[in-house]
C-alpha cells in the first residue's frame, strides 16, 4: 500500500464491510430497467423463423403470406441481412489449430442446428411478428446429421463443415514430468469415464437487445442486456461496416448473466443490422424456448480420468482423456475450445502430484452451440480431479481428509506452478481444509453417518478442493487477437454539491458491482457512502474496459476505482492546501470533511466544490484545480490471480427411490481481500446451486436427430428452494499483491467444486455397495441402476 | 376482435380494449407500462410475473387479461407504493436477498402470500412455498433469511 492508506485501517473505510447495494431500491420496487421492459418511439418487434432440422439445405423461403399479413414491415432471408452484416469465425490464434466455418447472422443456405435463424420477420407488435413468421414458408432438404460427440471423430462421420475437413475444431495435448513411470511404480491405480450433461445458463431475463438506428446521426444505439459492452461496441461495428464511434452500448439492468450474455448471438447481431437496415429500433427479446435452443450450452464432456498413489497416500499421477462437443460454430469472439482448454489447465491444480497428462478434443456436432458459462471448465476438472482422489483413497483405505492433507500444495510452498504450468502467487488450501473440517464438524457426520447406516440410512459426506481463475490478464483473450479488454477504467469527480460520481467500465448484473465500486470510491476519497454514485453500461460515457466476466469485475474494476479515487483525493488536497494555507500532506480526508493531522475537520467536500466551481477568482491565478481523476487497471504480475478453496456436501441417499436429499453444504474460500463480505458470501451461494444444478437436475435432452426433447422449465429442471440446503461459507484472506487492494475474484468458486462435492457424498454414502458413479446430472434412475434396482 | 375490460390495478379504475389472447403480464407491461411484472418463460413455471388477482397470488402468463375483468389486481408497484411490504423489503435489502432482481417482484408477493397465512413459518416452510419461484442468482438461502426475519419482526411488532 502506498502512503500508509491501507483500506483497512483508514478510519472511514468501508472495505470490508457489508453496506447495503446501492441500487437494490428499484429493484425491489419492480422499477429497473432491463431491456425487456424498453419501448422507444416507431420501435418494431423482430421474430425469428427457426430450423426444425438439426441440419438441412435451405432450398426456398416463399415469404409472401408473411409479407402482407397484418403489420409485418419486413421479412428478411439471410441472404438479404448478409448484405449489411459480415459473417464471422470463432477461432483466436493462441488456441493452436482451432477452425470454425464462417457463420451468418441468418442462416444462408444451410440451417446446422435446431433453432438457428433462417429469415427474420418484423412487425409492429410481437404477436403479428410471431403469427406472420408462422406463415413463411421454408422448403428444407435435409442433410445427414451429426448428433453425438463420438459419433462426429468417427473415421466416416461426414464432416459438417466439409471446407474443414472433418469434425475435430481443437485438439490439445499434455505431457508433464514423467506418467509412465509414475503408473508403473504405483501401488494402486483407479480409473473413471466421467460424464458431464450438457446444461445451459437459464438466466431469468432471457436475452433481449433494443437497436436503434439514427439516419441522422449516422449512429446505431444498442440497449442489451451484455456483460461486456466495449466488446459488443467492437463487434458490432466491426460486420455492420461501421465506425466504433457510431455504435454506441448501453446495458442497463440484467436479468441474470452467467456468462450467457458474454457471447456474440446471431440473432442479436442480426437485429442490429435490421434496425440499420429498416431505419428505426428493432426489438428482440428471446422467448423461452429461444432459450433454450440458442442460448450457449455448456460442459457435455466424457472424460477418462485415471489416478496413481502410492499405499502412503502419495498421489503419484493424473492422467485425462477429454472430449467435448461444441455444437456446428465455435462461438464468436471467445471461441468454444476455451472450456475443454481450461479442463487440461485445471484437473491436478490442487496437487503437488508433477505427473499429469492429458488430451482435449473439441468436435463439431448439430446441436446447439456451446461456450462458456459459469466456472469455464472448473467444475469438469473439479469433478474429475476429486473423484479420482477419492477413488484412490478408497483403493488404499484412506479417509478423504487425510489424502487431500497429504497431497494439497503446501500452503507455505508459494509462488508455485502446476504440473500444468499455471502460475500460483499464494494459495491457502491446508488452512481451507483445516477450517472447513471444524465448520462442518467432520468427525461428528461421521459418527451420524456410522449410526443412520445401521438403522438403513444412507448419508454421505463429500469433499471438493479447488482452485478458480480470476483477474485475466490479456492471456486470455488478448493475445489470441481478440478485441477483448483485460484492462478497465474508472473516472471519479468531485461534483457541485460534494458528492462523488464514478463513472467505470466494468458492469453490473446483480453481483453488487455498484456496490463494490461504490465502498472503493467512498473509502479511497474519503466521502460518504451515501455521496458517491456509480455509473456502468455505456459505451458512450465510461472509459473503455472489458466489463464484467471471469470474475474480474471486483479486482480489476474495483482496483481502477480505488487508483482513481486515491488521486482525486490528492486533488482534491491540493485546493485544500490552498485554501487553507496548509500542506496538503498534512491534511486528509473523512466522511466528506478535510481534516488536520490533528483530526479537526477544517473544510467540507461541498465548500471545496463550490469554492472549485463557481468561485475559482478566489483561487491563485498560477492554480487549476482538478477535481476528476480517471486511472486504469491491468493485471500484470500473474496471467490469473488464482483462488483456492473447498466445498463439502452432507446428503442423504434413499436406496429404495433412488432420489438424493441435500442435508448441508460448506464452502471455505479465499479469494484475497475481501471488499463486502456479505457479497462474496451470495456469489459463492449462488455459484453452489448452479453447481446443484448440473450434479443433481440439469440436463439438455437431445435424440438421435440432434433435436431437444426438454426446451421448457417444466422439463429442464432447474434448482428451486425446496430443493436447496442451507450453504454455511468461511474464509481465508490472502490478498494478490499484485494490486493495491489485493481482491480476486469470487464469482465462479460456488459453481466451481459444487458438484464435485456431492457426486463424491453420494459415492461416499453409497460405500457400502461398491458403488461408484461419475455422471451427472445424478438423477435418480442413474442411483438405482448403480444399485441394481433398475435395468 | 378486442374485447373491452374494465378493472382495479393498484387501487386505479382501469378501462381497456383487449386482444382475447392477451395475456394479464402483457396487458400490464405493454397497455400500462407496470414493467415491474416480469416474463419469465411465459409457461407458468418460474413465477416472475406474479401478479395478485383478488387477493390471490397467480402467475400472469397463465391469465388471459379479459378474464381479470371487474377484478381487483396488485403488482409489484402497487404493493410498494402502498406499503405493505415496506418491512419485507427491507428485509430483502439488508440481507441482499436478491441479485439481477429479476425474480424479486415475484418473490416478494409469494412470500407475502406466505406471511399473510402463516406468521411464524420454519425454514422448510418458507423453502417450500417459494419452490414455485425460480431465482438463478442467490441460491436462495438469503431469501429464506430475509422472510424468516420479516416473519420475526412482524411477530415482535404484534406483542
Amino acid at each position: 500500500m502506498s502512503e500508509g492508506l491501507s483500506p483497512l485501517d483508514r478510519p472511514n473505510s468501508y472495505i470490508g464491510r457489508a453496506v447495503p447495494r446501492p441500487n437494490l431500491a428499484r429493484l425491489l420496487q419492480g422499477r429497473g430497467l432491463y431491456v425487456s421492459d424498453m419501448t422507444l418511439p416507431r420501435m418494431v418487434h423482430v421474430a425469428f423463423v427457426r430450423s426444425p432440422y438439426a441440419h438441412a439445405r435451405i432450398a426456398g423461403i416463399d415469404a409472401g403470406a408473411a409479407r402482407t399479413a397484418p403489420g409485418v414491415v419486413a421479412v428478411v432471408t439471410g441472404a438479404e441481412l448478409a448484405e449489411v452484416c459480415t459473417p464471422w469465425v470463432g477461432v483466436l490464434t493462441h488456441m493452436k489449430g482451432l477452425k470454425s466455418a464462417p457463420q451468418h447472422a441468418i442462416a444462408v443456405d444451410r440451417a446446422c442446428w435446431v433453432g438457428e435463424a433462417v429469415a427474420a420477420v418484423v412487425a409492429t407488435t410481437r404477436a403479428e411478428a410471431e403469427d406472420a413468421a408462422a406463415l413463411v414458408e421454408v422448403s428444407y432438404e435435409e442433410l445427414p446429421v451429426v448428433a453425438d460427440m463420438e459419433a462426429a471423430l468417427a473415421p466416416d462421420a461426414p464432416a459438417i463443415h466439409p471446407d474443414l475437413g472433418d469434425n475435430l475444431a481443437f485438439e490439445r495435448k499434455l505431457d508433464a514430468g514423467d506418467v509412465e513411470a509414475a503408473f508403473a511404480s504405483a501401488d494402486a491405480v483407479a480409473q473413471a469415464e466421467f460424464v458431464f450433461g450438457r446444461h445451459t445458463g437459464v438466466t431469468l431475463e432471457a436475452r433481449a437487445m433494443l437497436a436503434d438506428w439514427n439516419p441522422g446521426e449516422q449512429r446505431l444505439t444498442v440497449y442489451q442486456g451484455t456483460q461486456a459492452p466495449h466488446m459488443m461496441q467492437n463487434i458490432i461495428a466491426k460486420h455492420l461496416g461501421l465506425e466504433e464511434t457510431q455504435v454506441r452500448v448501453v446495458c442497463k439492468d440484467v436479468g441474470g448473466s452467467f456468462g450467457v450474455k458474454v457471447h456474440v448471438y446471431a440473432d442479436e447481431m442480426a437485429t442490429a443490422a435490421l434496425a440499420r437496415m429498416l431505419r428505426r429500433p428493432v426489438k428482440y427479446v428471446a422467448d423461452r424456448v429461444e432459450s433454450f435452443l440458442t442460448d450457449i450450452h455448456a460442459r457435455d464432456h466424457r472424460c477418462k480420468g485415471r489416478i496413481a498413489v502410492n499405499r502412503q497416500g502419495d498421489i503419484l499421477a493424473f492422467e485425462i482423456d477429454d472430449l467435448t462437443a461444441i455444437g456446428p460454430y465455435s462461438m464468436y469472439p471467445r471461441t468454444s475450445a476455451i472450456e475443454a482448454n481450461q479442463v487440461v489447465n485445471l484437473v491436478g491444480g490442487p496437487y503437488k502430484t508433477p505427473n499429469y497428462r492429458a488430451r482435449a478434443r473439441v468436435a463439431f456436432t448439430n446441436r446447439n452451440v456451446m461456450c462458456q458459462y459459469r466456472a469455464v471448465g472448473h467444475p469438469i476438472a473439479c469433478s474429475v480431479t476429486e473423484g479420482l482422489v477419492d477413488l484412490a483413497a478408497r483403493e488404499i483405505g484412506m479417509d478423504p481428509v487425510e489424502i487431500r492433507r497429504r497431497n494439497l500444495l503446501p500452503d507455505d510452498s508459494y509462488p508455485a506452478q502446476s504440473a500444468s504450468g499455471m502460475k500460483f502467487e499464494a494459495l491457502s488450501h491446508h488452512a481451507a481444509l483445516d477450517k472447513l473440517v471444524a465448520m462442518m464438524n467432520y468427525p461428528a457426520l461421521r459418527a451420524e453417518q456410522t449410526d443412520l447406516r445401521a438403522k438403513g440410512i444412507y448419508r454421505g459426506v463429500g469433499l471438493a478442493s479447488f482452485i478458480e481463475v480470476t483477474n485475466p490478464s490479456a492471456a486470455f483473450y488478448g493475445v489470441g487477437g481478440a478485441r477483448i479488454s483485460s484492462q478497465d477504467g474508472a473516472s471519479v469527480r468531485l461534483d457541485a454539491q460534494g458528492a462523488v460520481v464514478c463513472h467505470a467500465s466494468v458492469t453490473e448484473q446483480g453481483q453488487g458491482t455498484e456496490a463494490i465500486l461504490a465502498q472503493v470510491v467512498a473509502s479511497a476519497v474519503g466521502a460518504t457512502l451515501d455521496k458517491v454514485r456509480i455509473i456502468l453500461g455505456d459505451t458512450d460515457h465510461t472509459p473503455y474496459g472489458g466489463g464484467t466476466w471471469a470474475s474480474r469485475a471486483a479486482g480489476i474494476g474495483g482496483e481502477a476505482a480505488w487508483r482513481a479515487g486515491v488521486a482525486l483525493r490528492e486533488n482534491i488536497l491540493k485546493v485544500a492546501g490552498v485554501m487553507l494555507q496548509a500542506d496538503p500532506s498534512a491534511l486528509d480526508i473523512t466522511e466528506g470533511q478535510v481534516i488536520d493531522a490533528t483530526g479537526q475537520a477544517r473544510v467540507g467536500l461541498d465548500e471545496i466544490a463550490r469554492v472549485v466551481y463557481f468561485r475559482p477568482d478566489t483561487l491563485p491565478a498560477d492554480f487549476q484545480a482538478e477535481l476528476i481523476a480517471t486511472r486504469h487497471y491491468a493485471p500484470k504480475a500473474y496471467p490469473f490471480a488464482f483462488t483456492n478453496g473447498v466445498q463439502a456436501s452432507w446428503l442423504e441417499v434413499d436406496i429404495k427411490t433412488g432420489f438424493i436429499r441435500l442435508l448441508g453444504h460448506w464452502v471455505v474460500e479465499d479469494c484475497g481481500r475481501i471488499l463486502n463480505p456479505q457479497l462474496v458470501d451470495e456469489q459463492i451461494r449462488g455459484g453452489v446451486v448452479q453447481g446443484l444444478g448440473a450434479a443433481l437436475f440439469e440436463k439438455c435432452e437431445y435424440d438421435a436427430r440432434a433435436q431437444m426433447l426438454n426446451a421448457n422449465m417444466a422439463d429442464y429442471l432447474v434448482p428451486m428452494a425446496s430443493e436447496t440446503p442451507d450453504i454455511q461459507i468461511g474464509h481465508i484472506e490472502t490478498p494478490t499483491a499484485d494490486s493495491m487492494l489485493g481482491a480476486k475474484g469470487a464469482g465462479e468458486a460456488g459453481t466451481a467444486g459444487a458438484a464435485a462435492a456431492v457426486v463424491n457424498a453420494v459415492n461416499d454414502a453409497l460405500s457400502p455397495f461398491g458403488v461408484r458413479l461419475a455422471e451427472i446430472p445424478l438423477t435418480p434412475e442413474l442411483v438405482l441402476k448403480a444399485l441394481g434396482v433398475v435395468l | 376482435m378486442n374485447q373491452p375490460i374494465r378493472l382495479t390495478v393498484n387501487g386505479e379504475l382501469v378501462t381497456a380494449a383487449v386482444a382475447p389472447r392477451q395475456h394479464l403480464a402483457d396487458f400490464l407491461r405493454e397497455t400500462l407500462g407496470l414493467t415491474g411484472t416480469h416474463i419469465g418463460c411465459e409457461h407458468g413455471v418460474c413465477g416472475a410475473c406474479s401478479v395478485r388477482l383478488d387477493g390471490a397470488v397467480v402467475r400472469g402468463c397463465l391469465v388471459y387479461a379479459v378474464q381479470a375483468d371487474g377484478a381487483r389486481v396488485d403488482t409489484i408497484e402497487g404493493v410498494s407504493d402502498s406499503g405493505e411490504i415496506a418491512d419485507l423489503q427491507a428485509a430483502f435489502a439488508t440481507r441482499n436477498a436478491l441479485q439481477c432482481g429479476y425474480c424479486t417482484p415475484g418473490m416478494l408477493l409469494a412470500a407475502q402470500e406466505l406471511l399473510l397465512v402463516n406468521a411464524a413459518p420454519d425454514r422448510e416452510t418458507i423453502r417450500d412455498r417459494l419452490s414455485g419461484n425460480y431465482c438463478r442468482c442467490t441460491g436462495y438461502h438469503a431469501i429464506v433469511d430475509a422472510v424468516e426475519a420479516t416473519a420475526r419482526a412482524r411477530a415482535e411488532a404484534k406483542r
